[in-house]
């Protein structure tokens, strides 16, 4: 039997008058990678950014339902944001290293949670650059500024970055959209190493991705959650119209 | 090949953005060269490092250039602190945008006010109101006050240039938004906020209507050495003391050899932005 991390009972969430989620009910399992597919603003992302309430930092937010981080309400009182936000990492759509050192930006999230001492510090940095497979390429510049990586690398940065507050979930949203096709076959395989670490959410638009990567998938539309399943059995056997109709490229 | 009449529209427009851009030079040439050229002489060592003395009829700007270097010091401990404040305030916490933006607006209203108007706010208020009669502190006070909503503005436009995703970035490892703006936002804007507090400094440099109507005309060295000293000095700075050369003892040589110091002084300054926008944008 699996175990759930992430669970959304009839989640609703609107933002001002619109509604970007109805109703979506929803299991994210321990150690697997959960792809989120769907055309522009089914509400995927939404999805992904309620899970550590980025969402939160949009003025006019409102959810409703439930969603729970092991069976814990996620919008219940008793959570510290940062303590969730360390639990649950977060990666972009565009790579965002800050403008400081290589080094530094890997050391940004243990700094945040306490983490002190340099000798710890390196192992960190050491063991995350080399956890997001980019240890080797930047070991001779780690006290270069990270503006000055290429946009590959930059986003494995940004993963190295992710990985070093040791999160037991990782959202990723469409982190490869701005990515060649090189260094998007990297950070792909980077995600399939990483489940040994850590549940993943991948957000994507590239549904050869979401084959490649995921072990189930979900389809969003109009901000349901119109099937999930197997990444396989979805893609070969949709039971749905809609899902048949996309998975075979007809829209979106 | 163009035809003629383009050649010659192209030509005349040519002409007309050259003798503009010349009659600018030309200008600050025409400007500086006046000052230079009456001041200059005038220059001495006795003038920059001794004081007036009556006795003896000589004229002496050192208490003017220290009365300066006072006010420029203690506009700038007033109105960073409260300014960054502000700024970071309005950009990273306050809970409405609208009152955000109200404020920003004020802000700008404020920025654009004639000095003179500061000036009597600062008699009526600093002055009288606190009892600080006219003194260098007040005139301090009045010109933080006329500094704020432009350090305000300046320091909001730095913020807004930290990308939005960085932010998230920073959220999304679980900082609290004060790590955030401390360990990411302000270093990253650092360069453009000191770049506004160097023009700020150039108009408390420039600035004369305010310290005219706050600050006092004494040309005698005041005592900096202990607090009190400091909280009732009173005196004219290097703006000051040039109005009073010229329009109240018609010795003009003295006028236009306080002019060329005030002259190096905004050159130095504006070196100092340049500098300090260079290493931003490096």
């Amino acid at each position: 039997m699996e175990r759930i991390v992430i669970a959304a009972r009839q989640l609703e969430v609107s933002y001002g008058g619109t509604q970007a989620l109805r109703g979506v009910s929803l299991d994210i399992p321990a150690r697997q990678v959960t792809a989120l597919i769907g055309p522009s603003g089914c509400g995927k992302s939404t999805f992904l950014r309620s899970i550590n309430r980025m969402n939160d930092l949009t003025e006019g937010v409102r959810v409703r339902g439930s969603l729970t981080f092991h069976s814990r309400e996620i919008y219940g009182p008793d959570w510290d944001v940062t303590d969730l936000r360390r639990r649950v990492g977060m990666v972009f759509q565009r790579p965002n290293p800050f403008p400081m050192s290589v080094y530094d930006n890997v050391a940004y999230g243990p700094r945040i949670h306490g983490v002190r001492g340099r000798g710890r510090l390196e192992g960190i940095v050491e063991a995350s650059l080399r956890a997001a497979g980019l240890w080797e390429e930047v070991r001779d510049r780690l006290k270069k500024s990270a503006l000055d990586l290429s946009g590959g690398q930059q986003q494995r940065l940004c993963i190295a970055r992710a990985l070093a507050v040791e999160p037991e979930v990782l959202l990723m949203d469409e982190v490869t959209s701005a990515l060649d096709p090189v260094s998007t076959a990297r950070v792909e395989e980077l995600i399939c190493d990483l489940r040994e670490r850590c549940t993943i959410v991948l957000v994507t638009h590239s549904l050869p991705q979401a084959r490649r990567a995921a072990d189930r998938t979900a389809f969003f539309l109009s901000g349901e959650l119109v099937e999930q399943g197997e990444t396989a059995r979805l893609f070969t056997l949709p039971r749905d119209p809609r899902t048949r109709d996309y998975v075979a490229g007809r829209f979106g | 090949m163009m035809s003629l009449g383009r050649r010659i529209y192209s030509g005349a427009v040519r002409l007309m953005l050259w003798a503009s851009a010349s009659a600018v030079c030309a200008l600050l040439l025409w400007l500086s060269g006046c000052v230079l050229f009456r001041g200059v002489p005038g220059l001495s060592l006795e003038l920059l490092t001794s004081q007036e003395s009556v006795l003896h009829g000589t004229v002496g700007i050192l208490p003017a250039a220290v009365n300066t270097l006072f006010v420029i010091a203690v506009t700038l401990a007033l109105v960073l602190p409260l300014g960054v404040g502000a700024a970071v305030y309005l950009s990273e916490y306050a809970p409405s945008r609208r009152l955000a933006g109200a404020i920003t607006f004020a802000a700008d209203a404020l920025a654009g006010l004639p000095s003179i108007l500061y000036a009597m706010a600062g008699v009526i208020l600093f002055c009288s109101a606190l009892g600080l009669q006219k003194t260098l502190l007040a005139g301090a006070l009045t010109l933080a006050v006329m500094n704020l909503p432009t350090v305000i503005r300046s320091t909001q436009e730095s913020l807004r240039a930290v990308p939005r995703s960085c932010r998230e970035g920073a959220l999304g490892l679980g900082s609290g938004r004060w790590h955030m703006v401390r360990t990411l936002v302000l270093p990253a804007s650092a360069g453009g906020i000191a770049t506004g507090c160097m023009l700020a400094v150039g108009r408390v440099a420039g600035e004369s209507a305010v310290l005219l109507y706050t600050a006092g005309l004494s040309t005698a060295m005041q005592d900096f050495t202990s607090l009190r000293g400091m909280a009732g000095a009173s005196g004219a700075t290097l703006t000051t003391v040039l109005y009073l050369y010229a329009k109240e003892r018609a010795d003009f040589a003295a006028a236009f050899s306080v002019a060329t110091v005030l002259l190096a002084l905004q050159l130095a300054i504006h070196l100092g932005t340049a500098l300090a926008g260079r290493r931003r944008r490096r």
